[in-house]
């Protein structure tokens, strides 16, 4: 720390940034502009390339074509620490910082010239020097394990600011905060871009945070610009129809049968839960699923739908309200879900429905494998059958074109969609009332995805009722005959699919009530 | 992957080139067999060749040591029989260590239900006195299966409901449970007459448990093969214990499949404390005669061994137990012939242990134990 640094907010743009990952365009030919001293908003979906384009731009991935100018001149980035030395920071959506050292210690072995042997009283004396400069008052002596999670973001910004960052990235900041916290924090920072002492880009999808801080916002959309200017310039409606298009490409599948309005099979009421780490609630007032509908869950991934699955799926347990099945309690045991026909189908199949070493043949009958013969409708025995077991994988393997060079092979050896598939021939064999499904084709290429789909279309005209929790948005209007939105937590909107307009949807998922 | 991408709207099933051919299946089957017995018999060569250069380096000869290992363990029936007698209680301690692990779980802490179940057995033998042995040793093994049940099965109750971890655990548990007996055996439990060494009154010569016919080798060994062999029945063809298996592989997906992850986890640690709890009967009723400080001999840690060499088969472990067993049979006559340390047999078998945990990476890694990595080099070149 002798010469001084050069200070002042920098100016950011990138020309043509395109970013490919095999055949996948993640990103294709985005210029984006950010003036010095500017607070820039970036919108967009799950997928929509926005992690891909500030990542390209911090040097975490080489970009495939164009580049980043900083003040005007190109600059190459070839990492984190490439970025950290040009004045270009970044604050995750996870917190990065050592919980069990303190706030001080935590900014002092984050510089990249921290000295191996460091004075204290110097250090100390710095640190004092620099947090009088600093819009945030921090207690720097306590263990960062004992901060709210509001504090521990001041402090990731604060850190950056330390590091000398004159061009700040915020990667959905507000989704650990309580909504005084990220007011406190947003409005600070935006202090510090009008006083010109920083640039920031913020990936946002609430609207109002957007409207209250942000001055210019960009929107993307599959990996394309589709649209920004200055905020006031837009309304919310032309906001959420840029972030989720026009969707004239929207196919239905071809259903048969209406909803069955009589047979209500899986009922939701004043259902409230809390993850793990407990900063998540969520509070389903009512969700209803009749037979032979499909009802879809949007939402922003992170606003609950994961929760929501866990309770259903047995993993966590609720706090209150209830889950009835044709008006039994349900609590997600092996005998309520065989009584019920109830299949449950999470969101990565390899991870959360597979043991990974087990083999093809084992992991295809974790449904049967305690009934006699490995048929799931036969009486309960003690005795694995393993001859049924493998003739039945084979059977299964051969009805569902699963690719495995043997059934005997662990599936973990198998492609994503090969999983998916034996995962869906397990599940979807016999008569199903209810099916559960979590992004079901989330990482899965083209052909797996329209077979995937098709075979939910297939078990909800069979008489399925269908809860599709997704992030994808098109999936969920392709798929649904009913559409509810999750936003915070909380069904905030819900409409029939064939009323749905995905602007009026999107503008819920954005959190616009 | 590469065939999904290339040929999306083929009929995959019926023109499928890659099925492979009958003689092809039967040779993948074996090599998946062959891999866990082949990684673990190297990993005790290469354990066995890193203990050479250790003797190199004291100036003895690592054949005289495999020379002495052989006339002390295995050589005579006098020597068999001395390492089967040694090898009982491993067959236990390996199946605590064992039974947990089918569901992911390391349990470490077999030592203290050891320990905890001898006492049991010696503290029950003493109400009982006067009833017919018929009746009366069968209470007292309940006795010591009660207490390392409720010891190691706390272990897995503390895993299922608390996600404490089970390995921290099962070692504190185990300490806890050394102090607790040595309490018992000094204090409420000690035979006044018990001078230099505080034991427990003996449980008298009736209670004694004899001899397996025709051989001088106690009762332990044969209730320890049957052990085994239940415990293989139990966790390769019941559904119980494909269940537990299905727990251990993925802890999600079992839940999500509605398994009762906790009453397995519980279940399980119980059942294998139970085991380690016949060995402390055994050193009681078979071989001391009473409680006292010679139950905490280091059966439960060489245990530990036992379970991983076997990759925690129940099967494998009745020659793994037989080996170690006659390893440490032989570890007198290696001091005295080589004028060696007594730690030197640990020094071997921690040896072993190291090499064997390294060499559970190496599962899958090899191309002639991995048919669907054939397969794959099959795909590509055609």
């Amino acid at each position: 720390m002798s010469a001084p640094a050069p200070s002042g907010a920098l100016a950011i743009e990138t020309v043509g940034m395109t970013k490919r990952f095999g055949g996948f365009t993640a990103l294709d030919d985005v210029s984006m502009k950010i003036e010095a001293g500017g607070f820039h908003a970036l919108l967009g979906e799950n997928g929509a390339g926005k992690s891909t384009f500030v990542k390209c731009v911090m040097g975490f991935y080489p970009p495939s074509a164009g580049s980043v100018l900083i003040d005007g001149r190109e600059a190459e980035i070839t990492g984190p620490k490439g970025a950290q030395a040009r004045g270009l920071g970044m604050v995750y959506q996870h917190f990065t910082l050592v919980p069990s050292l303190t706030g001080a210690e935590n900014l002092v072995i984050g510089r990249a010239d921290a000295p191996a042997i460091l004075d204290w009283t110097a250090e100390r004396a710095a640190l004092a020097d620099f947090m009088a400069r600093m819009p945030f008052r921090l207690n720097l002596d306590r263990p960062v394990a004992e901060l709210a999670a509001g504090e521990k973001q001041k402090l990731e910004i604060v850190k950056q600011l330390y590091l000398k960052a004159r061009f700040l990235i915020l990667d959905e900041p507000t989704s650990v905060l309580t909504p005084t916290e990220a007011e406190e924090v947003l409005g600070l920072l935006r202090g510090m871009a009008d006083a010109g002492a920083l640039t920031v880009l913020m990936i946002s999808h609430k609207f109002r945070e957007v409207e209250a801080f942000a001055r210019s916002l960009s929107v993307l959309r599959r990996g394309r610009l589709v649209g920004g200017g200055a905020v006031g310039a837009l309304s919310r409606d032309d906001m959420a129809a840029m972030m989720v298009g026009e969707r004239t490409t929207r196919t239905i599948a071809a259903r048969i049968g209406e909803p069955d309005r009589a047979r209500e099979i899986l009922r939701v009421e004043g259902l409230t839960a809390t993850d793990v780490s407990g900063l998540r609630r969520i509070d389903v007032a009512d969700l209803r699923v009749r037979a032979h509908e499909i009802v879809g869950i949007a939402g922003v991934s992170g606003n609950g739908q994961k929760e929501l699955a866990d309770v259903l799926g047995g993993q966590i347990r609720a706090t209150g309200g209830r889950v009835a099945i044709q008006g039994e309690p349900y609590g997600g045991t092996r005998a309520e879900s065989r009584r019920h026909r109830v299949r449950f189908i999470p969101e990565e199949p390899l991870r959360n429905a597979c043991a990974p070493r087990m083999s093809v043949a084992e992991n295809l009958a974790f449904r049967a494998f305690d009934r006699r013969g490995d048929d799931p409708d036969g009486p309960p025995t003690l005795w694995l059958d393993r001859r049924a077991m493998s003739r039945r994988a084979k059977d299964l393997i051969a009805r569902f074109k699963v690719k495995t060079a043997s059934s005997e092979a662990p599936i973990a050896t198998l492609s994503g969609g090969n999983v998916q598939r034996a995962v869906l021939a397990r599940e979807l064999t016999d008569p199903v009332d209810l099916l559960i499904v979590v992004n079901p084709c989330f990482g899965l290429d083209f052909a797996a995805v329209a077979e995937i789909r098709s075979r939910i279309v297939a078990a909800r005209n069979a008489g399925a009722a269908v809860l599709l929790i997704s992030e994808d948005l098109d999936e969920i209007l392709e798929l649904s005959d009913r559409i509810c939105v999750m936003s915070d937590g909380r069904l905030v909107y819900e409409t029939p699919a064939a009323a749905a307009e995905a602007g009026v949807i999107g503008r819920h998922m954005a959190g616009h009530h | 992957m590469a065939a999904d991408t290339t040929a999306p709207g083929l009929p995959l099933a019926e023109s499928d080139p890659d099925r492979p051919p009958a003689s092809l299946q039967i040779r993948a089957w074996l090599a998946r067999r062959t891999e866990s017995v082949a990684i673990p018999l190297g990993a005790v060569a290469a354990g066995f060749l890193i203990f050479s250069l250790f003797l190199v380096a004291l100036g003895k000869s690592p054949l005289a040591f495999l020379d002495l290992v052989w006339r002390g363990g295995f050589g005579s029936p006098f020597a068999l029989q001395n390492s089967l007698q040694r090898a009982a209680p491993l067959l236990f301690a390996a199946l605590c260590v064992a039974l947990p692990a089918r569901l992911g779980l390391v349990v470490i802490g077999g030592e203290g239900a050891i320990v905890l179940g001898g006492v049991a057995a010696a503290a029950a033998a003493q109400p009982l006195q006067g009833l017919s042995p018929l009746l009366a040793v069968p209470l007292m093994a309940l006795a010591a299966v009660a207490a390392g049940a409720a010891w190691i099965g706390a272990v897995g109750a503390l895993r299922a409901y608390r996600g404490v971890n089970e390995t921290i655990a099962s070692l504190l548990m185990s300490y806890i449970a050394l102090a607790l007996s040595n309490h018992l055996i000094e204090g409420w439990l000690r035979d006044p007459a018990s001078l230099n060494k505080p034991s427990t009154a003996p449980i008298g010569e009736a209670f004694m448990v004899g001899a397996l016919p025709g051989l001088d080798v106690h009762w332990g060994l044969g209730i320890g093969v049957l052990a085994c062999l239940a415990a293989y029945a139990l966790t390769e063809r019941t559904t119980i214990g494909f269940a537990a298996r299905i727990a251990g592989g993925n802890l999600r997906a079992a839940q999500i499949q509605g398994l009762p992850v906790g009453r397995l986890v519980v279940s399980f640690t119980a059942l294998g404390g139970a085991c380690a709890a016949l060995a402390g009967f055994f050193e009681v009723a078979a071989v001391h005669g009473n409680a006292n400080a010679s139950l905490n001999a280091g059966f439960g840690y060489t245990g530990i061994l036992v379970a991983f060499l076997a990759r925690h088969n129940p099967l494998a472990i009745l020659p793994v137990a037989f080996l170690l067993g006659g390893i440490e049979a032989s570890s007198g006559l290696i001091q005295r012939r080589m004028q060696l340390p007594d730690a030197t047999v640990l020094v071997l078998e921690g040896l072993l242990f190291l090499v064997v945990l390294v060499s559970e990476t190496l599962y899958g890694r090899f191309k002639p134990f991995s048919p669907h990595l054939w397969a794959e080099k099959r795909r590509a070149v055609s």
